[in-house]
């Protein structure tokens, strides 16, 4: 199992300059006539350019009505919001709205018109020319995995759930607007599809860094795409409003604690990542070295197996010396039958690969499948201990402070 | 038989042709006033129930009573069939209408909101194109009934074949009174087969390939 899953949230190792717009809140309310508590009550919030921050918390929370406010589906009460600096409401809505992305569920794409209509919706209302918009299309349709020659004219009844998601992505990015916003993105699709769709969103973001807001009642999807969660109470009362980190590491109070769930070590390691831990060195060997050295290497250095590379430094077996006893040389092994991490793995995956593996470590390889090192559950633990604690002290800090 | 029509075939022709016209201007006005009144509904709810009850009693209103009604107000010729035949005409397209427009994913609505459509242009681009198979299902009721309402209405000396009906049964007994009853009946079928088959045709080319059946 080679794992590259690229579930970054670090903001450092992004590609694309920020084309985001910073989103900001204020004493937002949103009463509903003849109801006595607010839905949403005096939410307050800032939204950096060019991250992704997640509207987590149950259903009622008010997550999807302070989403609904910032494109103006829902007229908020009282309170500002502005993106970019200009409040959306001196804008006329339909206006607005053109120029903030918006992503629902299932996509939902326009079943009666195709592909390339659905897409080319918000440049249409924009005016943008024919030919403008037919290129637009194609490098979206490319931009989310869809080949366009093949998809443009296709209906959506025509796609799987997977690829109308993909294009409903595709439309809510079509006009290139500063924010997008999204409910639910990847509700209606099965856990596979949404956790690919999940990578790809993530690595379009690192391309284009907007501004996303995204509303999800499922903290595991938060954790992996936000690069800050908000955790919303009833009324929309903000609970913690934090890195998926430090959400994790250091629960504001019980309620966050009750929503990331028990599990929340466990979920933390789908946030690091191999490379950020550092390696073990381990006994190598190539394919012909004498045994006899080999061996003798590999005691003195305390290991019972020794990795064997090829010629340019791909891993190719990991024998136990007990394997080699009857070896003149190192032989040459399947590499098909070596579980291999990449570095970019989660420690998810890590774990996933060193639980399969009788070493109870894992060998990870870099680009172009280099021998970089050897991970094992210690080295694991160690991470996730150390990431606890600097999140507890780090929140102690702030407390104090 | 034979005969008979080929005496009278340029007449009846043009009485075909006199038919085909009356029914298709009332249905095409119906359509208009139907969607019309159904996108006021929609937006209106409590209209609804008022729609509804309405298009059930007036289908119940004997189309021979209307067509009496209508005689001192709109006088006798082609003006009071041609209100009579919409009038009923109507009723069909509307509910389809009315169920059509409703029945459209409020998410998707939603979404072309929020994409900045403007009402119009929603209603225009999303709403319409997706309820139309539903109210294309209406206007082909609406046009086999107006057939045969448009027979009726020759009573007030409206154009059409039904003229031919009303001379067969004044002249029960007579010699072409068999004759003139078939000729305007048979026509009738077949002009109402060819309408539907006309508004089968405007589906193809109108339903989006996406939600065609």
């Amino acid at each position: 199992m080679t794992a590259t899953h690229e579930t970054s949230t670090q903001a450092g190792d992004r590609a694309g300059e920020i084309s985001g717009a910073e989103i900001q809140l204020e004493d937002v309310v949103k009463r509903y006539p003849g109801q006595k508590t607010s839905a949403v009550d005096s939410l307050s919030l800032t939204i950096p350019a060019g991250e992704i921050v997640m509207f987590v918390g149950p259903s009622g929370c008010g997550k999807t009505t302070s989403l609904k406010m910032i494109n103006r589906l829902i007229e908020p009460t009282s309170g500002t919001i502005s993106i970019d600096g200009k409040d959306v409401r001196k804008q006329g809505h339909d206006e607005l709205r053109r120029h903030v992305g918006y992503v629902i569920q299932g996509g939902s794409l326009f079943p009666h018109m195709s592909v390339e209509k659905n897409i080319a919706i918000v440049p249409k209302l924009l005016g943008w020319s024919s030919s403008r918009i037919s290129e637009r299309v194609d490098d979206l349709l490319d931009l989310v995995g869809l080949d366009p020659a093949k998809y443009r004219k296709r209906y959506p009844r025509e796609l799987s759930g997977g690829q109308q998601q993909r294009v409903g992505v595709a439309r809510g990015l079509a006009a290139d607007p500063p924010v997008i916003l999204m409910d639910e993105p990847f509700g209606a699709v099965d856990p596979i599809t949404r956790q690919r769709l999940q990578d790809e969103l993530l690595s379009i973001q690192r391309e284009l860094r907007k501004t996303i807001v995204c509303v999800t009642h499922d903290i595991d999807e938060a954790i992996k795409l936000g690069d800050r969660i908000v955790i919303l109470q009833e009324g929309a009362h903000v609970a913690q409003y934090d890195t998926p980190e430090n959400v994790l590491a250091a629960p504001a109070d019980d309620f966050v604690s009750d929503f990331v769930g028990s599990g929340s070590t466990l979920k933390q390691l789908s946030l690091a990542r191999v490379n950020e831990i550092e390696l073990a060195d381990w006994t190598t060997a190539r394919v012909g070295d004498s045994t006899e050295e080999v061996v003798r290497r590999a005691r003195v250095a305390g290991h019972e197996a020794v990795v064997v590379l090829d010629d340019r430094g791909r891993p190719l077996g990991w024998p136990w010396l007990r394997q080699l006893r009857n070896e003149q040389r190192i032989p040459s092994y399947d590499p098909e039958r070596l579980n291999t991490l990449d570095s970019r793995a989660t420690l998810n995956d890590a774990l996933d690969t060193m639980l399969t593996s009788s070493h109870g470590g894992a060998v990870v390889t870099g680009d172009r499948d280099q021998f970089l090192g050897v991970i094992d559950f210690t080295s694991v633990t160690d991470h996730m201990r150390m990431l606890e604690q600097q999140a507890a002290s780090a929140t102690d800090g702030e407390a104090r402070g | 038989m034979w005969d008979f029509i080929v005496e009278r075939r340029e007449q009846i022709v043009y009485n075909t042709l006199q038919h085909a016209n009356l029914v298709i201007q009332a249905v095409v006005v119906a359509t208009v006033l139907a969607v019309l009144l159904a996108v006021l509904i929609t937006r209106v709810p409590r209209l609804s129930g008022l729609a509804n009850a309405v298009s059930a009693i007036g289908l119940t209103i004997p189309s021979f009573a209307l067509v009496g009604l209508l005689l001192p107000l709109a006088g006798i010729g082609a003006i009071t069939a041609f209100i009579a035949v919409t009038f009923y005409a109507v009723l069909p397209i509307l509910r389809n209408a009315v169920v059509g427009l409703q029945g459209v994913d409020t998410t998707l609505l939603e979404s072309s909101r929020g994409m900045g459509m403007s009402e119009l242009t929603s209603l225009w681009r999303v709403r319409l194109p997706l309820a139309w198979p539903v109210i294309l299902a209406g206007v082909r009721v609406s046009m086999q009934m107006s057939m045969g309402i448009a027979a009726i209405a020759a009573y007030v000396l409206g154009p059409g074949l039904g003229g031919y009906i009303f001379t067969g049964l004044a002249q029960i007994g007579g010699a072409n009174a068999v004759n003139y009853a078939v000729v305007g009946t048979v026509g009738i079928v077949i002009v109402a087969l060819l309408a539907d088959l006309l508004l089968l045709l405007l589906g193809r080319l109108t339903i989006s390939k996406g939600i065609r059946a």
